[in-house]
């Protein structure tokens, strides 16, 4: 490992965003769900206090998922498009579908990236970026004992 | 219902490639006057301007165009932005403002600058999904991809089928960037981007700006060239996040197309030509779906046999497009159909080309358009 290595760009923590940052520190994956419709969402992709399945503006719950999921779709990245992400390609990066429903990114870990496959179960694990931040990262499922 | 109101009576080309010594400004004017001069007509002919800010330098605005063109007056000036999709959409805008009387004769104009302009951050960033290495387009598009093979199997050889035959196209385009023609062999052994992408699955990098100009149907009886008239239009949006799409290989292009059809009175069959965005081989495979030119999960397999090809049932980016022409951001089909159209392309003519289909992307494939256009 070189000495300075590049950092990877850090997600934004916003208002709306910081109990989910928090929570993965936590290693808990949080989600939004609304008080109104049940619907629930994942806080980074609508960072707001609204609800994009029925226009609800009350403050959502933070609830705990699972951590399970699915591979929705996936693609191996080859092109270094960050000079910080050289010494990890070909990575993956997956869309996850979550049981609750919402879909979720993360990069695959625990698994040749051409063993990934659509469908495939899969877990939610943390991964530290720094000390501000824990990224929800994938894995394949352990099956059920 | 629509059918004739409005036609396209100007293109205007400038330059493309790598251009160092041009500024967006120029390429912007450079564009607009060759697009005005095609359609017979004077600077001060134009009473709308409808531009399409360039990402890497968006000081250009439909004002600077107005006044850098010394037009006095205008009843349309206005910056429009669904990204890759506006030029279609754009077309579709000066229609609707003809027709309400807004305006005569608008001037749509585009530039774009990635080959040669400092490098910008991709302006859909920076969001959450870089720190896990999601940067730029092609990463978000080859999930949309891998989405498809995992449904239907899709092939890297049916992608490649894509290339290889616009890259036949360009060979015959004198101002393609890419004219070395591409075999499978080339195609396979290009160097994987984002599986299942390879390079040559992807768009170019380009500078270059392009212009049309809209009128009447009835002002277009005496433009200089052949008119060709805008029978329909359509357009569909979906969500903007790959992760709130409902299904990635669901997009809007549906929707744009059902509009187009059935304001143009025509089906798939009775297409000619068609200019499809082409960001990647795999845009044009879903899109030939969506379009209902085959069934759903089918486009791999009705791209083989060079069925998009010059000789094939329906020739398809035959300047090459995106892939091999020059990337232009969706500006490269309209341009080319109406040449099509006005039977204007030389060793690449369709023959008795009479009806044609453009359609632009925008986003994550999240914007879409369709024209369906007649000489």
């Amino acid at each position: 490992m070189a000495e300075q290595q590049i950092p990877k760009p850090e997600p934004p923590i916003t208002e709306t965003t910081r109990p989910f940052w928090e929570g993965t520190k936590r290693n808990e994956l949080m989600l939004r769900k609304c008080v109104e419709c049940g619907h629930h969402r994942n806080p980074l992709v609508i960072d707001a206090n609204i609800c994009p399945n029925c226009g609800s503006r009350k403050p959502s719950d933070w609830v705990k998922a699972s951590g399970r999921g699915t591979v929705h779709t996936f693609t191996v990245v080859h092109r270094i498009f960050h000079p910080a992400f050289e010494a990890e390609a070909p990575y993956v990066i997956v869309i996850g579908e979550l049981e609750e429903g919402p879909r979720l990114l993360g990069n695959m870990r625990g698994i040749a990236p051409d063993k990934v496959k659509g469908g495939m179960p899969i877990e939610v694990i943390y991964e530290e970026l720094n000390d501000k931040i824990t990224l929800p990262q994938f894995r394949p499922a352990k099956a059920l004992a | 219902m629509s059918s004739k109101k409005c036609a396209i009576i100007g293109v205007g080309y400038t330059p493309q490639g790598k251009l160092p010594d041009w500024s967006v400004r120029e390429l912007f004017l450079e564009a607009s006057k060759n697009a005005i001069d095609d359609a017979g007509l004077k600077t001060h002919d134009i009473d709308g301007i409808l531009v399409e800010l360039c990402w890497t330098d968006p000081s250009t605005q439909c004002w600077t165009l107005q006044q850098d063109l010394g037009i006095k007056v205008t009843g349309l000036c206005a910056n429009y932005d669904s990204m890759g999709a506006s030029g279609g959409c754009k077309v579709q805008l000066a229609q609707m403002a003809i027709q309400a009387g807004l305006c005569n004769n608008v001037l749509i104009a585009f530039v774009e600058k990635s080959a040669t302009a400092p490098a910008v951050p991709y302006r859909m960033g920076p969001g959450p999904g870089m720190a896990h290495g999601l940067f730029g387009a092609m990463p978000g598009i080859a999930l949309a991809a891998q989405r498809h093979k995992i449904l239907y199997g899709t092939k890297s050889e049916q992608l490649a089928e894509v290339a290889m035959t616009f890259r036949k196209h360009a060979c015959l385009n004198p101002i393609a960037t890419m004219r070395k023609p591409m075999t499978l062999e080339d195609h396979q052994n290009s160097r994987m981007i984002a599986d299942p992408l390879r390079l040559f699955d992807c768009c170019l990098v380009s500078d270059g700006g392009r212009a049309v100009v809209v009128t009447s149907a009835q002002r277009a009886r005496s433009a200089p060239k052949r008119p060709v008239y805008i029978m329909g239009f359509g357009q569909g949006h979906v969500n903007i996040d790959l992760l709130m799409r409902h299904d990635l290989i669901s997009t809007g292009a549906e929707k744009s197309g059902k509009t187009a059809f059935q304001m143009a009175g025509i089906e798939p069959k009775d297409v000619d030509v068609l200019g499809l965005y082409d960001a990647t081989s795999h845009n044009v495979i879903t899109q030939l779906e969506e379009l209902g030119f085959c069934k759903r999960g089918e486009g791999g397999a009705f791209v083989e046999g060079g069925r998009l090809s010059l000789e094939g049932e329906f020739p398809t980016n035959t300047s090459g497009g995106m892939l091999s022409e020059v990337y232009l951001q969706g500006w490269t089909g309209i341009p080319e159909v109406v040449s099509q159209l006005r039977g204007e392309c030389g060793e690449r003519q369709v023959k008795d080309a009479e009806i044609g289909l453009v359609t632009n992307q925008g986003g994550f494939i999240s914007y879409h358009s369709t024209l369906i256009l007649r000489r």
